[in-house]
């Protein structure tokens, strides 16, 4: 559990378009790394590089190196379906399976996984998952509902539930709470401030203070043009990058003079 | 519903716009003209089958009455009915999903394009088709079939020499309603949400658990009111099947003899020109019949449908 990822001079294709270029940070285990940075400029098309989810786009292709414990995600022989087994993902906007219950939701990647489960196996982990998102209590006596009956922060956290049952190294949350009202967003947030004792969780998101609050480390996107790549300016731990950025551009976005 | 009330409240204040009133007024028509339809089909298949309820039984073609001579065209149809469904509808979903999922999308938009001009291929083309390349075609897989699987009571034989069977119907049948079921189930697959695609394959599922996670359950509402719409065009199917469908009458499941029970349209379509007085009223008797086959088998695809509309996704 709580894998490092060493990415280096990481490009983006689409096509013969480069929509990131050249990006290497290190992604430290146990910790929270916030992308922040400009809309279009790349830092979701990046996280999405990082489980391989970009290559559903046909086009799509990487040049350079996502190391995680000695291997590298995009080895010619590596298959994407293992990489996203071990580096699970949160979207924008929650979405449960609507055709299963709770239970089943949690249970899904579990199943993929081992075909011959045991029930009380299957029980133990989905309690323990549920438990793990901050949801059990307010669902363990209706996990045989629909997941779609609960409310918008309710199920990101199934959403997040879902995504542990499968015990992956790494966590990607792509603006988790962007759809969500505050108090979802604040349980969210707290959820994540527990989940990072276990897992290494890297997070996209549009509010400052947001990443000011739940990051150890900070990077920062930005892109020169429409039309240019998305490039990475600086990665550096939070408070630094919040008080003491060493680029001019990472300033004026955090003090709000442009993006 | 509490949106007409808010729009009823609202217009008692607002100036009545003449435009918006006659509007309204035309489309309420059209809404009210399709019951008045419907409900005037019922009443004229009623008023005219009516002698045939209350004639004796000797006047009813065939011998036995009304119900011995309707009884075998209803097993008739829903035989090679739902024998064709049966068939089409996994291919369909096969079809839709490799036009939705796996092929390219070059590929995938011809496809689409071939598919919708089937569905508008007129039934009497498949009828000719049926008859001259399908029923001979269907000979030797039909003896194959005698010798191999004769036990089973569906190829008990003895095989027909022409092929005009119930087999070679059902399969015309499939043919002819694949595209619609085809056309229904891949409108469904194509508008999967995006987000629950993902949302399993972030999991770590591959693409067919992927289908089975995300597309399919997503799709199933659709697959069975496309098989619903095929299942009613093939109840409904009259010239492919008159044309291809040797028919002797009788109550068999054996599908390659040359003894096959008729089809109540097909029935309908060779009968009428030769009948008269109660002979007539007895056709139109099996035409209140199918009439309410199809509508027992609409009203069965709704329950289903609704029944499963808490996990449906739809809210």
């Amino acid at each position: 559990m709580a894998k490092r990822i060493d990415v280096k001079d990481l490009d983006i294709y689409y096509g013969s378009f480069r929509a990131v270029r050249s990006v290497s940070m290190t992604i430290q285990p146990r910790a929270v790394t916030a992308l922040i940075g400009p809309s279009g400029c790349g830092k979701s098309t990046y996280l999405r590089a990082l489980n391989r989810m970009h290559e559903l786009i046909p086009s799509a292709r990487v040049e350079g190196k996502v190391v995680m414990d000695d291997q590298d995600l995009y080895a010619p022989g590596m298959d994407p379906v293992d990489v996203r087994k071990h580096v699970g993902m949160v979207f924008q906007r929650p979405n449960p399976f609507p055709t299963m219950s709770i239970y089943d939701n949690v249970a899904a990647g579990l199943r993929l996984n081992n075909k011959r489960l045991r029930k009380s196996e299957t029980d133990e982990v989905v309690e323990e998952s549920l438990r793990g998102a901050n949801l059990w209590e307010e669902v363990k006596d209706r996990l045989r509902k629909p997941g779609s009956g609960l409310s918008g922060g309710q199920q990101q956290r199934l959403c997040i539930a879902r995504a542990i049952a499968v015990r992956p190294d790494v966590l990607l949350m792509d603006e988790p709470c962007s759809a969500l009202d505050p108090i979802s967003t604040h349980a969210v947030e707290d959820l994540m401030a527990q989940l990072k004792e276990n897992y290494t969780i890297v997070i996209v998101t549009h509010n400052m203070q947001q990443a000011a609050r739940v990051s150890n480390y900070t990077g920062f996107f930005n892109i020169a043009g429409t039309g240019q790549p998305g490039e990475l300016v600086e990665i550096d731990e939070t408070p630094t990058i919040f008080s003491t950025p060493t680029h001019t551009a990472t300033e004026e976005y955090i003090s709000g003079r442009f993006g | 519903m509490s949106n007409t009330g808010q729009g009823a409240a609202t217009a008692r204040r607002v100036r009545k716009r003449p435009a918006d009133q006659a509007f309204r007024g035309i489309t309420t028509g059209a809404g009210v003209l399709i019951l008045v339809v419907l409900a005037g089909v019922a009443a004229f298949l009623l008023i005219e089958a009516w002698p045939s309820f209350v004639a004796p039984a000797e006047e009813i073609p065939g011998e036995g009455g009304l119900v011995l001579y309707i009884w075998p065209l209803v097993f008739g149809t829903l035989l090679a009915s739902v024998l064709a469904l049966v068939i089409a509808a996994p291919l369909a979903v096969l079809i839709a999903l490799f036009i939705t999922h796996y092929a390219p999308r070059k590929l995938a938009q011809f496809l689409g394009y071939v598919v919708d001009l089937l569905a508008a291929v007129p039934s009497i083309i498949y009828g000719l088709w049926g008859f001259t390349v399908l029923a001979p075609a269907t000979r030797g897989p039909a003896e194959w079939l005698h010798e191999y699987l004769g036990f089973v009571p569906l190829f008990a034989g003895p095989p027909s020499t022409t092929g005009r069977t119930m087999f070679t119907t059902a399969l015309v049948l499939a043919v002819m309603i694949l595209p619609i079921v085809t056309a229904v189930i891949r409108e469904a697959f194509l508008q999967t949400p995006k987000l629950h695609e993902e949302a399993s394959l972030a999991l770590g599922a591959t693409r067919l658990e992927m289908i089975r996670m995300a597309v399919l359950p997503f799709g199933s509402s659709s697959i069975i009111s496309g098989s619903m719409l095929g299942l009613g065009r093939a109840l409904g199917e009259t010239m492919a099947v008159a044309i291809v469908l040797s028919a002797s009458g009788g109550v068999t499941f054996n599908l390659i003899s040359s003894g096959n029970p008729a089809t109540i349209a097909a029935n309908i379509a060779l009968e009428f020109p030769e009948s008269s007085g109660v002979a007539i009223d007895t056709l139109i008797a099996s035409g209140l019949v199918l009439f309410a086959i199809t509508l027992v088998v609409n009203m069965i695809a709704r329950a289903v449908i609704n029944r499963r509309t808490d996990f449906s996704g739809a809210s």
